[in-house]
């Protein structure tokens, strides 16, 4: 039955179900068992934020806690994925996603096409992304554009815990590796999620608020402030359709073009960086595909060109608002 | 005074409403209410439907103005006999305070599970007098498809609604997908519920499941309402069917969905996103299948009730909407002796788009 569950919890529910059916699924990670001020093995911190506790108690086989090195335990996660496995490696912060990025980019990523088509990589790589955690440059980027442009991965980044828990199981049981994104500040948001498993298929946006006037397309922590947004608006008068992506590669480009063709406008909101960015790409896809349709130029609501800051003040102007979105919004309505 | 002050508030349809939009008024300021009239429509993001009077009365005030969205028990109207004053009426509107509700408390219909032999199944439960009518509903339902009904139901008798084996809530079953395994659900529901005889309404499939249970169970079934009922004919649109069963993705789904209605509008997004959700839960797909094989494979439905139910002497009813796309309405003639009405502008989902006028006639056999 559905009951109300929090991303983290059907995070955890999902690799439960997944490791419970299929006995090839492991996990690997930095303490994704044991961890600071853990007591014991059934009562273990579970992770750095505590999202895979309980779950070494119920599969132990199933569970390797790894040395801090990520280009190592990557590694052997793609090369068991080669032979059998279905591994959910998990890098704790996408930020560390340089000291493994050869492992992921010209190794897994490649193998499906460069054996002609006869190897398959089933790996998962989980990690949290987004800022707004005060975590400071090194943990809190949203790098999903450099991730979505490499061919071979298969690139998730959910809003809510419904998505979070049909994408997870998606992503076990797909043949091909795929980064599976997590925003830190999205754990704790909750939605009701049917305790059976499903699988939501890769390539499907999600339309989160239907609307006549202007189209925002979105993922992740974006989607909530859009809809924020959404509901300043609609005192204003003004109708938004909200597309969430969900998957950033593949990309379901044709809910967001018979969107745009049906509202005539386009605000593209990313926390990532606004160069070369899942913004800029839908943009030029949208410019490209659907001109004809365009009332109004592009808007982009994107984070700066610059590191994500320390400071309080300076990281909540530094993420996109509602008020920069719903300002975005106006401009395209010649307001 | 306020005890001859009836309000008229906003409805809950099933547990995920909070708020609705009061799209129009069907009646006036001075108009003579009688419990069951049409009073107004709602929507909301999932439906919209007409609402009934649940009382009678003479509708004094109008509080909620068309095109906006009030939440649930909101004060939308008040009727009272005219002893009572305007201003008493001024008083109890301005003093109207919306009922507390705790956070967690379910303030909707409950949803039960029972454990049978055919694993876990899901119902809801309306208490009432008498005989109780339990409602099945068709392929690919659930539960929620008897929302308009089950409310107005209780008022007449105790009303039941489950989820049929592999829809809703209910088990998956992995091997067996047949009509037997649904019979056995509904009789053994009932030895759950020491429901000794019930009414049974089926829809569609449902209408199959019904039939077939007073067949084999006479003595278990009061009567029958068959509403636009599969077992009565051969036919069935397979390119619902079919397409139902086949799709795996909004666009897939979206157009077979409009042959449920004569209305193709109130399809909306959140019923395909319903839907889809309750296809892509494990174990549905192959089910789904499995049933389909064995009741309505390529457009023919391998069973038929004619000669059992000839034998069955309760009371039987038959229900059709008019525009039915999905099993034709020439079927509704198939049984003698039963009571047959045709209920103009409404499609397969009759119960739905015609619910006030289904009510009635199902109250009639109770």
């Amino acid at each position: 039955m559905a009951r109300t569950l929090s991303m983290k919890d059907a995070i955890n529910e999902a690799l439960d179900l997944e490791m419970e059916r299929d006995k090839t699924v492991i996990m690997m990670g930095e303490d994704i068992v044991g961890g600071a001020g853990a007591g014991g093995e059934d009562d273990a911190w579970g992770g750095v934020l505590g999202v895979s506790k309980g779950l070494y108690a119920k599969h132990p086989k199933q569970m390797i806690d790894t040395p801090l090195s990520e280009s190592a335990y990557v590694g052997a996660a793609i090369g068991a994925a080669t032979c059998g496995l279905r591994p959910v490696a998990e890098l704790m912060f996408i930020d560390f996603l340089g000291v493994c990025l050869d492992q992921i980019f010209n190794q897994a990523a490649k193998f499906r096409y460069m054996f002609g088509g006869k190897a398959e990589t089933p790996v998962v790589i989980r990690a949290m992304c987004g800022g707004g955690f005060r975590a400071a440059a090194q943990h809190s980027q949203m790098l999903t554009p450099i991730l979505t442009h490499i061919p071979g991965l298969k690139v998730v980044c959910p809003s809510n815990a419904y998505d979070t828990k049909g994408l997870l199981t998606q992503a076990i049981r797909d043949n091909d590796p795929v980064i599976f994104l997590e925003h830190k500040n999205l754990y704790g948001s909750e939605t009701d999620v049917p305790e059976e498993a499903y699988a939501i298929p890769f390539g499907e946006a999600n339309i989160s608020r239907e609307g006549k006037d202007v189209t925002i397309v979105t993922y992740g922590l974006m989607v909530h402030r859009s809809l924020e947004a959404a509901e300043t608006l609609k005192k204003e008068g003004i109708d938004v359709e909200i597309v969430d992506l969900r998957t950033l590669s593949p990309i379901d480009m044709d809910t967001v073009l018979e969107s745009v063709e049906e509202t005539g406008r386009l605000v593209c909101v990313d926390e990532a960086n606004p160069r070369c960015s899942i913004a800029t790409d839908v943009s030029a896809q949208v410019a490209k595909d659907a001109f004809k349709s365009l009332k109004a130029p592009i808007g982009m609501v994107t984070a700066p060109h610059s590191p994500v800051p320390f400071s309080p003040s300076l990281e909540d102007s530094y993420i996109p608002s509602a008020e920069k979105i719903a300002d975005a919004v106006r401009e395209t309505m010649g307001a | 005074m306020s005890d001859k002050i009836t309000p008229i508030l906003m409805p809950k349809w099933g547990l995920s409403m909070s708020e609705g939009t009061l799209a129009a008024w069907h009646v006036e300021e001075g108009a003579e209410i009688s419990p069951g009239d049409e009073i107004m429509d709602v929507e909301t993001d999932k439906i919209a439907n007409a609402v009934e009077a649940a009382d009678g009365g003479l509708l004094r005030r109008k509080v909620g103005n068309e095109g906006e969205v009030y939440p649930v028990r909101m004060l939308l109207g008040v009727m009272a006999p005219s002893s009572v004053t305007d201003a008493e009426i001024d008083t109890y509107v301005s003093d109207y305070e919306m009922p507390e509700v705790e956070e967690d408390e379910d303030t909707g219909p409950n949803y039960e599970f029972a454990e049978l032999g055919v694993g876990k199944i899901r119902y809801t439960e309306r208490s009432g007098e008498g005989t109780p009518v339990l409602l099945i509903h068709g392929f690919g339902g659930d539960l929620d498809n008897w929302l308009f009904n089950i409310d107005a139901l209780s008022e007449t008798a105790p009303a039941y609604a489950l989820d049929l084996p592999g829809h809703g809530q209910s088990v998956k079953p992995a091997d067996s997908a047949d009509l037997d395994l649904m019979v056995s659900a509904i009789v053994q529901l009932m030895d759950h519920l020491n429901i000794e005889q019930a009414h049974l309404v089926g829809h569609s499939m449902g209408g199959l499941i019904a039939g077939q249970t007073a067949i084999s169970y006479p003595s278990r079934v009061a009567s029958v309402s068959l509403i636009c009922s599969a077992g009565l004919g051969a036919e069935i649109n397979d390119d619902y069917i079919d397409g139902f069963v086949g799709a795996q993705s909004r666009k897939e789904l979206k157009p077979k969905l409009k042959y449920l209605f004569a209305d193709q509008g109130l399809v909306s997004r959140s019923m395909v996103d319903d839907l889809l959700k309750y296809k892509r839960l494990d174990g549905v797909q192959s089910f789904l299948e499995r049933l389909k094989a064995n009741l309505f494979d390529n457009g023919k439905q391998s069973v038929s009730l004619k000669d059992g139910l000839k034998k069955v002497d309760c009371p039987k009813q038959i229900i059709w909407g008019e525009e039915d796309a999905i099993i034709p309405q020439s079927h509704a003639n198939a049984i003698d002796g039963a009571t047959v009405t045709v209920v103009s502008g409404a499609g397969h989902m009759v119960q739905m788009e015609e619910s006030s006028q289904v009510n009635e006639l199902i109250k009639e056999i109770l």
